[in-house]
């Protein structure tokens, strides 16, 4: 059912367009379409000049916003201009030569009349009774629990995409003992290589060869961490528990880089207010108050390795993280 | 046989396929079809070229990408990366955007171009929300549409994440932290996703299979049932003179509409090409190959993703620990997963609700002005404002760096604008419409203010009425009177007896009430017949000195 | 090398200030101690620059930073300026020749702008505080003179800058939002030493990478990496402002959309 509410009147007259009464502008707009699409042709002739001649590491100034690469340019301006100039070239020729009387057409009656959708019942009810679904309802109730269990192995298949997480949530392989190293060129640390306001981002030794054994990143992306030193005076508190050696060193202090919130890598450190940003949520942490929360959208505090020297004076983890690194998960407690 | 008129005009091919396949009847109605002609309809058509631009330059890209997490050392001729590690992926995309000719072309086309996908579908979505083009027949069409937009979300993500540098690298790693997220099953989802641990080296080559063929079949499937509704069902029209419920005016298919929806494809091509050439777009080689413990400054996702990110942004740090054991992390969850959900599965079923409290079972085939349905359009502004707001903090250090504001000052001020803003938008916007009816109906009554003040022999001062064209009155006259809210339900019957029912019939007379409970009445006929008489009448008052004086001017030389 | 050599700033002209700045430091230095040769290691100031610098400070820097340069309180007990013991003069020549100091206006953070004191004057104040206390000198220009760089010390440099730089800097060094107003500001127009200088030092509240943690080859590998972001030409086109995806919506949505409607309305308007 449809509702017209209203008499819309009829169709404005139609007003002849200037190539419709003047041979000349039809000529004219005649013209312009095949301009159009010549230069267009013209383009797309000098995509291919470009592609060949244009070597693709050459560079040209762009007036204004310094150089770029000239293939790119050059094959991008031609080829659009190619694509371009047909579509308006089209545009052009359809409003100005094509007729522009509107058209009006009927709609078809949205639904179906009566007596077909009885008729269709009607044959629906034939095959329903034809199958003798209803009179033998076993044959019904075991193949709906056969089509349905037919889907399972579907599911089944898909078991092995990956492992179970067991502790690997859990556990870094940060453990008693190992030297902190600095990322990216592996030196090994001493407290005196670190003046107040220092941040080192830091790998556990051996990392790279962990992850050349696994051959993937996974570890670097749990285990990396930073290193702050700070006036000890500033320390308010710091993740040592109670009755515990420090965790920190001589106001060097060693905070997971993985951000408690969603697991962006930290390292936005502020020296003075020792504020530890994170760029993708802006979740802040505290590294001088025991790395906690004071704002964002993360909720927990940065977890913080433990640390000292060892013999020789390099920096160590006293101990490997006391509760998982990044971000939260149901059972991680 | 005799030789038909189809063969003496060349179309021996056409007759074989006939023969076969009979399809002239069918097709010699649909040449002839009738699209109508606004420029607003193109929008969706944006969305189908961008489509297919990305299936061209996506093939394109394949052909040279290697969808691989193995570690390789970089020697290609981009000089800053020389020697570096990093994966596969990453090396042949750098590979394409500098040893190939076209390649960053290419990449650009297809980065643009998937910006323009989404951009499309969005603008087109808003087009058919605020003219209620999704009302019956076409709820299918809506839900398919919402469909189509959430894939295509998806599978912009999931392209930007493929080249494996650090932005796309930062992207999956949030990913993952919502994954993880998930309560119960969370840890174990996010195994089964990347096959392990976070980054693992299975992640590439599946994220490539669901991008490059998974999503896009399952989005070709949807564009083309969405098409075919289209043709099935006619494009809706707005109102006008001549036009109505039953008919469709505008262009014929063969030749009009078909050159002008040809060429408008070249023209969107066209565009992103130029776009392609002239604008950089995710320049790989500057972020870096991916690694895990690395960041840039200015981590944002792709403008549609921009929304999400902001609503995580936008949350406050609330986690819940049951028993000192399970965690809920409401801080993700919400932003991430609740309110998306919310968003997408109100926005397809929004035909449904919108008909279930008016009532309205009829077909529509003429659009609504959007100031005719005030309570819809106010509706549809103030979700646009909540998305524009999340939108904003999606950019907030941006913002930040650039004016110079402190970014906790942003996100406390959106954090209290999310709540007030989208309620005041509400109201302003109902506001807004009604005005514009109030006006409309004047017009219809009087016809429109012309500006030009006169003065009557009486002394009084006038501004003279002009009558209203017949192209704007059938548009005025277009808006259906709305219908009276459905009334509340007795609670019990005759006999005292409670209602079945009677909780949910209350719900839909309380929907009902707001969505009708305030209306501007339309003129009747015999209103704005009196109201048009009434005007000539003063119109006739107002002219008879200037008449006079007119003849007098006039009278020597006649 | 011909993306390292775009010239869109010449090497030479940041190495002929440089050659000025030595000139004014190594000039008075020579003529104190009565020597033409250059020296390799940073030149220890002269008795007369020395005073000089310490005149400057007690007319300029001292209300704040304490007579003795040993920081001062404000009335309120707020520190009204720092201890300048043991700062070094590379942290005096960052903060004065960018115009950091003197302070214009509290507030979030000190802005760069057009410096107080003439380079002679710069270097006074610097060997005055440095001659206080030991402390990170004005590195030589050697350090941070990056010409006949080679590939692989530019893809270290642009390793360390990822590692260390980037995350407040942003990627291409356009600078990015900190807490409470701060920012870290954009490296696209700083000068090599200041950046040299910066990291060394740590100023206000960027963390410092002293040389027992990035290497003086390290430094300079980065610097030379910031310099080849400004002069690598920008494939692909004009850039949205290296700011990432934000930009480039922005773009899409005026400049590209705006485009495609404009068309769409073209299309639907009648021809005359």
């Amino acid at each position: 059912m449809t509702i017209e509410p209203y008499d819309s009147g009829d169709l404005p007259e139609h007003k002849p367009r200037r190539s419709d009464v003047d041979p000349k502008a039809a000529k004219r707009a005649e013209r312009q379409v095949g301009f159009l699409f010549i230069a267009s042709g013209l383009a797309s002739a000098a995509f291919i000049v470009a592609y060949i001649v244009t070597p693709v590491d050459k560079e040209m100034p762009l007036p204004g916003f310094g150089s770029t690469n000239a293939s790119n340019l050059l094959l991008g301006i031609t080829m659009g201009l190619a694509l371009f100039l047909i579509g308006a070239a089209a545009i052009h020729w359809a409003k100005k030569l094509m007729p522009d009387v509107e058209v009006v057409q009927e709609r078809s009656p949205e639904s179906s009349e009566a007596e077909h959708r009885d008729a269709l019942l009607d044959e629906y009810r034939r095959g329903i009774d034809e199958s003798g679904v209803k009179r033998r309802p076993f044959i019904l109730g075991s193949m709906a629990a056969a089509l349905g269990l037919a889907g399972l192995p579907a599911v089944v298949l898909l078991r092995d995409l990956g492992p179970l997480p067991a502790d690997a949530l859990t556990k870094t392989m940060w453990e008693r003992g190992m030297h902190i190293l600095i990322a990216e060129t592996e030196q090994k640390i001493r407290p005196e290589d670190m003046q107040v306001g220092t941040l080192i981002s830091a790998v556990p030794e051996g990392i790279d060869l962990v992850m050349e054994e696994a051959g993937n990143l996974n570890e670097l992306a749990k285990s990396a961490v930073m290193l702050i030193r700070m006036d000890p005076a500033e320390i308010v508190a710091d993740q040592t528990p109670e009755g515990k050696e420090p965790w920190s060193y001589e106001g060097i202090l060693c905070f997971s880089k993985i951000c408690t919130h969603v697991g962006c890598p930290l390292g936005l450190y502020e020296q003075l207010t020792h504020h530890m940003l994170c760029p993708c949520h802006q979740s802040t942490f505290d590294l001088a108050d025991a790395g906690n929360v004071i704002f964002g959208p993360s909720s927990r505090s940065l977890p913080q390795l433990a640390i000292t020297v060892d013999e020789d004076g390099y920096l160590i983890a006293r101990e490997g993280f006391a509760e998982p690194v990044g971000p939260s998960f149901w059972e991680r407690g | 046989m005799s030789t038909s008129k189809v063969e003496q005009a060349g179309g021996a091919g056409y007759l074989w396929v006939d023969d076969r396949v009979p399809a002239s009847k069918y097709l010699k109605k649909q040449l002839g079809k009738v699209f109508p002609d606004h420029w607003s309809f193109m929008l969706g058509e944006i969305a189908l070229y961008s489509f297919i631009i990305l299936l061209l330059s996506g093939t394109f890209l394949s052909l040279w990408f290697k969808p691989s997490m193995i570690e390789v050392v970089y020697d290609g001729s981009y000089l800053p990366l020389n020697g570096v590690k990093m994966s596969e992926a990453y090396a042949s995309t750098l590979d394409i955007s500098f040893d190939i000719r076209g390649g960053l072309l290419m990449r650009q086309i297809h980065h643009w171009g998937a910006l323009f996908f989404v951009a499309a579908i969005s603008v087109h979505l808003l087009r058919v929300f605020f003219t209620g083009a999704f009302r019956k027949p076409r709820e299918t069409n809506w839900i398919i549409g919402v469909t189509l937009l959430t894939l295509a979300l998806l599978e912009g993500f999931a392209g930007y994440s493929l080249p494996d540098d650090l932005l796309s690298g930062t992207g999956l790693r949030i990913a993952q932290g919502i994954m993880l997220s998930l309560p119960v099953v969370g840890s174990y989802v996010s195994f089964f996703v990347f096959g392990g641990e976070f980054p693992g080296t299975d992640f590439i080559p599946r994220l490539y299979t669901v991008h490059v063929l998974l999503v896009p079949g399952i989005i070709l499937a949807l564009i083309t049932v969405h098409l075919m509704l289209v043709w099935f069902q006619k494009h809706t029209q707005f109102p006008g003179p001549g036009r109505t419920q039953r008919n469709v005016v505008g262009y014929p298919l063969f030749p009009v509409y078909a050159a002008k929806a040809g060429g408008f494809f070249f023209v969107v091509f066209g565009v992103t090409a130029l776009m392609g050439g002239l604008f950089q777009i995710n320049p790989i080689w500057l972020y870096g190959p991916y690694i895990p413990d690395q960041i840039t400054a200015g981590s944002q996702p792709d403008w549609y993703i921009g929304w999400l990110d902001g609503a995580l942004r936008l949350m406050p740090n609330i986690e819940i620990v049951f028993f000192g054991q399970w965690n809920l992390m409401l801080n993700v969850l919400v932003p991430a997963v609740i309110v998306p959900g919310i968003i997408f599965t109100a926005m397809a079923l929004y035909p449904f609700i919108e008909q279930w409290a008016t009532g309205d079972k009829t077909h529509h085939h003429l659009l609504d002005r959007p100031r005719n349905a005030p309570t819809r359009t106010a509706i549809g502004a103030m979700s646009l404002s909540f998305y524009v707001l999340l939108w904003i903090q999606g950019g907030n250090d941006l913002i930040a760096n650039t004016f110079k504001i402190n970014i906790f000052v942003i996100t406390w001020t959106l954090r209290i604008a999310i709540f007030v803003v989208p309620p005041l938008v509400f109201v302003i916007t109902k506001r807004i419409c009604f005005g514009l009816q109030r006006r409309d109906r004047d017009k219809l009554l009087h016809g429109y203010e012309s500006g030009i003040i006169k003065r009557l022999p009486n002394g009084k001062y006038y501004e003279q009425h002009q009558p209203i064209s017949p192209e704007e009155r059938a548009v005025l006259l277009a808006r259906a009177e709305a219908p009276l809210p459905l009334p509340m339900p007795e609670k019990y019957d005759a006999n005292g007896i409670k209602q079945k029912g009677y909780g949910v019939k209350k719900l839909q007379s309380r929907l009902s009430h707001f969505f009708y409970n305030e209306q501007v009445p339309m003129p009747t006929a015999a209103e704005i017949e009196e109201g048009n008489h009434h005007e000539s009448e003063l119109t006739a008052e107002r002219n008879y000195e200037i008449d006079d004086a007119r003849t007098k001017a006039l009278a020597p030389h006649e | 090398m011909t993306y390292l050599l775009a010239r869109r700033r010449s090497p030479w002209a940041t190495a002929f200030l440089l050659l000025l700045a030595l000139v004014g430091i190594g000039g008075i230095y020579a003529l104190a101690s009565g020597s033409t040769q250059a020296e390799a290691t940073a030149p220890s100031a002269s008795t007369t620059q020395i005073d000089e610098g310490r005149k400057l400070f007690l007319e300029g820097c001292s209300t704040c930073h304490g007579l003795n340069a040993d920081g001062a309180f404000q009335l309120d007990g707020t520190i009204a300026g720092p201890t300048l013991i043991g700062v070094g003069s590379a942290s005096v020549d960052f903060q004065v020749s960018t115009g950091r100091m003197p302070l214009a206006a509290p507030g979030a953070q000190v802005e760069r702008k057009d410096p107080s004191y003439s380079d002679e004057e710069t270097a006074a104040l610097a060997a005055y505080i440095g001659s206080l206390a030991p402390g990170p000198e004005i590195p030589m220009p050697d350090l941070y003179d990056t010409t006949g760089i080679t590939p692989e010390e530019l893809a270290l440099g642009g390793q360390l800058f990822r590692a260390n730089c980037a995350q407040c800097h942003n990627f291409a060094g356009e600078g990015g939002a900190l807490t409470d107003g701060k920012y870290a500001p954009s490296l696209t127009e700083t000068e090599p030493r200041h950046i040299y200088e910066a990291m060394l030092i740590g100023p206000q509240n960027m963390p410092n990478f002293p040389d027992s943690t990035l290497r003086p080859e390290d430094k300079r590998a980065i610097i030379g990496y910031i310099e080849a972001l400004r002069e690598t030409p920008n494939s692909g086109g004009i850039d949205t402002g290296r700011l990432g995806p934000v930009t480039e919506g922005i773009v899409l949505w005026t400049l590209g959309l705006g485009a495609l409607i404009a068309v769409a309305i073209w299309i639907g308007v009648k021809a005359k």
